[in-house]
C-alpha cells in the first residue's frame, strides 16, 4: 500500500452515494459504470476462458475497480495478464505484484523469453521493434499459451481517432489479425460473442470514456495508483524535448549527460525509456486533473509510439498490438 | 468542459468545486445523419473543436494530416477530424460508425458519426440503436433529399423520438428564411407520413458556426434556440422508469452456498425491495429481498443501472431469463413466434426457414423467419412483397423460436424487444431485428403428449431409428449406395425407408425450385418428415443434394446425438460430369438449366460427415457393406 498515493477522499456524495427516495436521472460516470459492468459480465458469462489485460496503468486500475464491482460479492472470475517488457518502471512493477494480496485476484505475467535471448530492448533495437517483440509478440504468446478467447483491454475511443470507429468488442482472427472491414455490428447492449475455435476477441469496457472521464471517476472511487502519476522530484535527462526518468543503471548516458532532479510526473505509463515525463507541481490526483484541463496538450504527447507515422495505431491494430 | 479554463485562470481555479460539478452532469447520446456533402463531418468537428476537447497535439497531427488529403488547401479541414481509419481518408468518405466525446459546462455528450449512403444503412442502425436523439442534416441548398426520408425512416425506426432538422449551408443559401421555412415545412409533411412527432427545426452553417453555440447573426428572422440549446435540453433518457421493471439475467452471482444473487442492467422500470417479481419465460414468483451493488444497497433501482438482485425464494433463474414486474401491465410477453422488423446486415440474404441463432439480451435460442411479410422501400416507404432479404433491406417478417421467449414490444422497451440474428456457422451477426408483438398462434399450439412413444415403436421393431443422410454432387452415385443399403436392411428384416430427392420433388415438394431460397426449404420439409420417420422407429434414408452445410445440420439438430449419421458421397466433379446419369450436366452447361449445383450453384461440402465415401473408388455395393459396417460398429443394428 505504500505506492498509494495520497488522494484527497470524494465529498460526501461522491459517486458510492446512498440512493434517494427522488429519481434523479444517472450521472454520466453511473452510466458509463453501468455500461461497462455490463459489458465485463457478458464477456465473463459466454466465453471459456477470458483474461483481462492488466498495465498497471490508470485505465487497466479503472477497468479491474469495475471488474471487481461487477462481480461483487463475488470473486474475480477471470485472471489478470501482465504483459512484462522488463523495462516498466520499477514502482509500476511493485504496485502490480501487490495486487493478488490486496484485492484477491489472480496475476499471470508473461515475458517474450525469446525477444529476451535475443537481446531485445528499448535501447537499442528501437521503439518500434521493442514493441513489436516485447509487447505484440509476447502478448499473441500469452494469448495462445493460455488459450485465451477473450481478452479486456483498458483502451478508449477518445484515444486516438482511429479507434472512435473500434467496436466495444473485437474481432482477431487465429493469428490475431484485425479487419476493419469484418468488424460485426454492434448494436443496442447486444454483443454477439461467438468465435469460432482459436479465434479471439478484444474487448474494450472503457470504450466509451474520456481522460478526463477516468481521472475523475479515479478521483471518486478513490482507487489507487502508481505515485508516478503525481509530481515528485525524480532523476531525469533531457532527449530530443522528452524528458526520460533514470530508473535504473540501464539508460546509456551520453558523455556528459547527467541525470538532474527534476519535478516531473507521467501522463502515461510504460517502458522508462519510452515514457516521457512531463514538468509538474501536480502532487494531488486533483491537481493532476486541473493540469490536465489546463494542459493543451494529449496525454499521448508523451507516448513515443505513436508518434511514429500516421495512421501508427491502426496498423499497429491489424499487427495484433491493442 | 474546459471552456472557463482556457483563459488563463488557471492559478484560482477551484478544482474540487469543478469536479463537485461535473459529477452531476448527465450523459446525451445523439447521432448525425447526413449525406456526404451535407457537411455532418464539419458540423462534428465543429461541436469538438468549439468545446474545446481538441488538444494542441491532436491539432498538430491533424496538420500533418490535412496536407496529405484536406479538401480545404491550407485551412484546417475538420472534417478531418472526424475521419478515422486510414483507407477512408483515402476514398474520402466515413464507411463506419465513428463515436466521439465532447462537453459542455452542462452535459456531456457522446455522438455516433455514421455514413449517409444506402450502402451502410447497417452502420446507421448500429448508431441509432443506443441513441436519445437525432439530428438530421440537410443542405439548404437540395432540400429534402431521398437521403433524409431514408434516415428519417430508419431513427424512428430504431425508436429515436426525439429529431432536430439542422438545415445546414444557410450560408450559401443567402440566410434566406423563405427556404428555411419551406424546407421545415416539406420535412414536416414527410415527419406526418412517418409518424414522428415533435420535430425541432433550426437553420445552421456548421463552417461559420452560425446558430450552433451562439444565436446567428446573419438570421434575425430566427428565433429559436441554437443546436447546442436543443441539444443540452434534450431528454436524456426515454421514459423507461415509468414502465414496468424488468431485467435480463446476465449472470447468476453465486460465491458462497449462502449467497445468490442475479446480476443484470435494468431495462426499464424501478425496483424496490419488498417488490413482487416474475421470472420469464417460466413464470415463476418471488419477492425482492435486496437490490446489491459494490456500492451497498440500493433502496431503489433504475433503469441502466447495472446491479445484483437477491430474491427471497430459491427459484430455479438461469442466465437469460427475464425478472419482470410480477402485476403491473403490460406483462411480459412470452412466445415463440413474433411479427418484427429485420434489418438485414450480411451480404448473404436471409433465407426463410434458415436456422439462425437469435440473441435477445443475454439470451440465445435458435430460430427461423417463418415468412416475410414484405420488405419496406426506405426510400418511399412502399411495401412489397418478398421472398429473400438483401444486405441493408428492411423487411416485416414472422420469425420462430425453437422455445419461447420473453420479450416486448421495442418501441416500448428497446432492451427486451430487440435481437439479433447470429449465422451458426460463421458466427457473423447478420440480421437485427426489433419485435413488434406476439402472434396468437404461438402460444395456443401445445405439443400434444401421446401414449404410444417412440422407445415404444423402436422396441416393437427391434432397432434403433437413425438417419442417414447421404449428400454429394448429382450423379456421386448417393442414389446408387442408399438403394444397395436398402436392400441389405430389407434383407436383415430392417425397417427402412428411402426418401430420394427426386421423388420428394415429384410429390410433397413439388412447388420448389431450385433457387437458394427453395433449395432450403426443400431441405426443411425432408429433414422434418425424416425426423416423423425416426420417430415412428425407421431406419431413414435420405438422398439428396442438400449442399447446404447450414440445413444439414438443421436436419442434425432435429434428432437425438448419435441420430444423424451423415454420408458424404465425394466423387469429383468430372467423374459426375462424365458419368451425366441424366444429362442434367450437359444441359447445364449449354446454359439451358440455371442453379445447377456444382456449375452456378454452391456445394459445400460436409466439414466432418460420420462417414466419407469415396464415389469414384469402388462399385456401390463395396459402398453400401462400408455403411452396414459403421451401423454395426455403432450397435444401430
Amino acid at each position: 500500500m505504500s505506492d498509494v498515493p495520497a488522494v484527497a477522499p470524494p465529498s460526501a456524495d461522491g459517486l458510492a452515494s446512498a440512493p434517494t427516495a427522488a429519481l434523479r436521472p444517472l450521472t454520466h460516470l453511473k452510466r458509463l459504470e453501468a455500461e461497462s459492468i455490463h459489458i465485463i459480465r457478458e464477456v465473463a458469462a459466454t466465453f471459456r476462458n477470458p483474461v483481462m489485460l492488466y498495465s498497471i496503468g490508470k485505465d487497466s486500475a479503472v477497468m479491474l475497480h469495475l471488474a471487481l464491482k461487477a462481480f461483487h460479492p463475488g470473486p474475480l472470475p477471470f485472471p489478470l495478464l501482465h504483459i512484462d517488457t522488463t523495462w516498466k518502471f520499477r514502482e509500476m512493477i511493485a504496485f502490480r505484484d501487490s495486487l493478488p494480496e490486496r484485492l484477491g485476484v489472480r496475476l499471470l505475467v508473461h515475458t517474450n523469453q525469446e525477444g529476451l535471448r535475443r537481446g531485445i530492448n528499448p535501447i537499442d533495437s528501437g521503439s518500434v521493434v521493442h514493441t513489436d517483440v516485447m509487447k505484440t509478440q509476447a502478448l499473441r504468446q500469452a494469448l495462445d499459451h493460455h488459450r485465451f478467447d477473450a481478452a479486456f483491454g483498458g483502451a478508449r475511443r477518445d484515444e486516438e481517432a482511429s479507434r472512435a470507429k473500434e467496436r466495444v468488442f473485437s474481432f482477431r482472427s487465429r493469428t490475431h489479425q484485425w479487419d476493419p472491414r469484418r468488424q460485426r455490428p454492434e448494436l443496442w447492449r447486444l454483443y454477439n460473442t461467438r468465435v469460432a475455435d482459436g479465434a479471439s476477441i478484444r474487448v474494450f469496457p472503457l470504450s466509451n470514456w474520456t481522460e478526463l472521464d477516468v481521472w475523475q471517476y479515479i478521483y471518486l472511487e478513490n482507487i489507487p495508483l502508481v505515485s508516478l502519476y503525481l509530481a515528485a522530484e525524480r532523476p531525469v535527462v533531457e532527449r530530443d524535448g522528452t524528458l526520460i526518468m533514470v530508473d535504473d543503471d540501464r539508460l546509456p548516458l551520453a558523455p556528459g549527460e547527467r541525470p538532474e532532479p527534476r519535478r516531473v510526473r507521467f501522463r502515461t505509463l510504460g517502458c522508462y525509456p519510452l515514457s516521457g515525463a512531463v514538468e509538474s507541481d501536480a502532487t494531488t490526483l486533483p491537481q493532476v486533473i486541473r493540469e490536465m484541463l489546463v494542459s493543451r496538450a494529449s496525454e499521448r504527447q508523451g507516448r513515443v509510439i505513436d508518434r511514429d507515422q500516421i495512421g501508427s495505431m491502426e496498423k499497429k491494430k491489424q499487427e495484433g498490438y491493442f | 468542459m474546459a471552456t472557463d479554463l482556457a483563459g488563463g485562470t488557471a492559478a484560482d481555479f477551484d478544482i474540487e468545486t469543478y469536479l463537485e460539478e461535473q459529477q452531476h452532469k448527465d450523459l446525451l447520446r445523439f447521432i448525425t445523419c447526413g449525406s456526404v456533402d451535407d457537411g455532418k463531418s464539419t458540423l462534428i468537428g465543429r461541436l469538438l473543436f468549439d468545446t474545446k476537447l481538441l488538444f494542441e497535439d491532436q491539432l498538430a497531427a491533424l496538420d500533418n494530416v490535412s496536407r496529405r488529403y484536406g479538401t480545404q488547401g491550407d485551412a484546417v479541414d475538420l472534417a478531418l477530424l472526424v475521419d478515422g481509419l486510414q483507407a477512408e481518408r483515402e476514398q474520402g468518405i466515413t464507411i463506419d460508425v465513428a463515436y466521439r466525446f465532447f462537453a459542455t459546462p452542462k452535459r456531456k455528450f457522446i455522438v455516433a458519426d455514421t455514413p449517409g449512403h444506402e450502402q451502410y444503412t447497417r452502420n446507421m442502425a448500429t448508431g441509432a440503436s443506443t441513441a436519445d436523439l437525432a439530428v438530421i442534416l440537410v443542405d439548404a441548398r437540395k432540400g429534402i433529399l431521398t437521403q433524409t426520408r431514408r434516415h428519417s425512416f430508419i431513427v424512428h425506426l430504431l425508436g429515436i423520438r426525439q429529431l432536430i432538422l439542422a438545415v445546414n449551408k444557410m450560408d450559401l443559401v443567402g440566410f434566406d428564411e423563405d427556404r428555411f421555412t419551406a424546407i421545415v415545412a416539406e420535412y414536416g409533411r414527410f415527419a406526418d407520413q412517418l409518424g414522428a412527432r415533435g420535430v425541432r427545426a433550426v437553420p445552421i452553417s456548421a463552417l461559420n458556426g452560425d446558430n450552433l453555440f451562439h444565436a446567428s447573426r446573419q438570421m434575425d428572422w430566427y428565433a429559436g434556440p441554437t443546436l447546442l440549446d436543443l441539444l443540452e435540453t434534450a431528454e436524456t433518457a426515454r421514459d423507461l422508469a415509468t414502465r414496468p421493471f424488468r431485467m435480463p439475467v446476465q449472470w447468476v452471482n453465486r460465491p458462497t452456498p449462502d449467497y445468490r444473487g442475479y446480476s443484470g442492467t435494468i431495462a426499464a422500470g424501478t425496483l424496490k425491495p419488498g417488490d413482487q417479481v416474475v421470472a420469464q419465460p417460466a413464470g415463476r414468483t418471488s419477492q425482492v429481498v435486496r437490490i446489491d451493488t459494490a456500492d451497498g444497497p440500493l433502496d431503489r433501482g433504475q433503469p441502466e443501472q447495472s446491479v445484483t438482485v437477491v430474491l427471497a425464494d430459491d427459484i430455479d433463474i438461469a442466465r437469460g431469463d427475464v425478472l419482470a414486474a410480477a402485476e403491473a401491465e403490460p406483462a411480459m410477453m412470452v412466445a415463440d413466434q413474433f411479427a418484427a422488423h429485420l434489418l438485414w446486415m450480411h451480404e448473404d440474404p436471409l433465407l426463410p426457414h434458415r436456422d439462425y441463432l437469435l440473441k435477445i439480451g443475454p439470451r440465445t435460442v435458435t430460430a427461423s423467419v417463418l415468412r416475410l411479410t414484405h420488405t419496406v422501400n426506405i426510400n418511399t416507404l412502399d411495401e412489397q412483397p418478398t421472398s429473400a432479404l438483401g444486405l441493408n433491406e428492411i423487411a416485416r417478417c414472422q420469425i420462430a423460436t425453437d422455445r419461447p421467449i420473453a420479450f416486448d414490444p421495442y418501441q416500448e422497451v428497446r432492451d427486451t424487444g430487440a435481437f439479433v440474428l447470429i449465422d451458426r456457422f460463421t458466427d457473423e451477426t447478420v440480421g437485427a431485428g426489433m419485435i413488434d408483438f406476439a402472434l396468437r398462434r404461438a402460444t395456443n399450439i401445445h405439443w400434444q403428449a401421446l401414449d404410444v412413444d417412440r422407445a415404444a415403436r423402436s422396441r416393437q421393431k427391434g432397432q434403433r431409428p437413425c438417419i442417414l443422410w447421404f449428400t454429394g454432387l448429382s450423379g456421386s452415385g448417393k442414389s446408387t449406395v442408399a438403394n444397395a443399403i436398402e436392400k441389405l436392411l430389407m434383407a436383415d428384416g430392417r425397417h427402412s425407408y428411402l426418401l430420394d430427392g427426386d421423388n420428394v420433388r415429384h410429390g410433397l415438394n413439388r412447388d420448389l425450385g431450385f433457387t437458394d431460397q427453395d433449395r432450403v426449404e426443400n431441405i426443411r420439409r425432408v429433414a422434418e418428415v425424416a425426423r416423423l420417420m425416426v420417430d415412428a422407429g425407421l431406419i431413414t434414408i435420405v438422398s439428396f443434394i442438400s449442399p447446404f452445410r447450414g440445413e444439414r445440420e438443421m436436419a442434425r439438430h432435429l434428432v437425438a446425438e448419435g441420430e444423424f449419421i451423415e454420408i458424404f458421397v465425394d466423387t469429383p466433379l468430372d467423374v459426375c460430369e462424365a458419368r451425366d446419369p441424366k444429362g442434367l450436366y450437359a444441359k447445364a452447361r449449354a446454359g439451358q438449366l440455371a442453379n445447377f449445383t456444382g456449375i452456378d450453384s454452391a456445394y459445400e461440402p460436409p466439414e466432418a460427415p460420420e462417414i466419407h465415401l469415396d464415389g469414384a473408388a469402388a462399385p456401390p455395393e463395396v459402398l453400401a457393406e462400408r455403411v452396414i459396417s459403421y451401423l454395426r460398429a455403432q450397435s444401430i443394428l
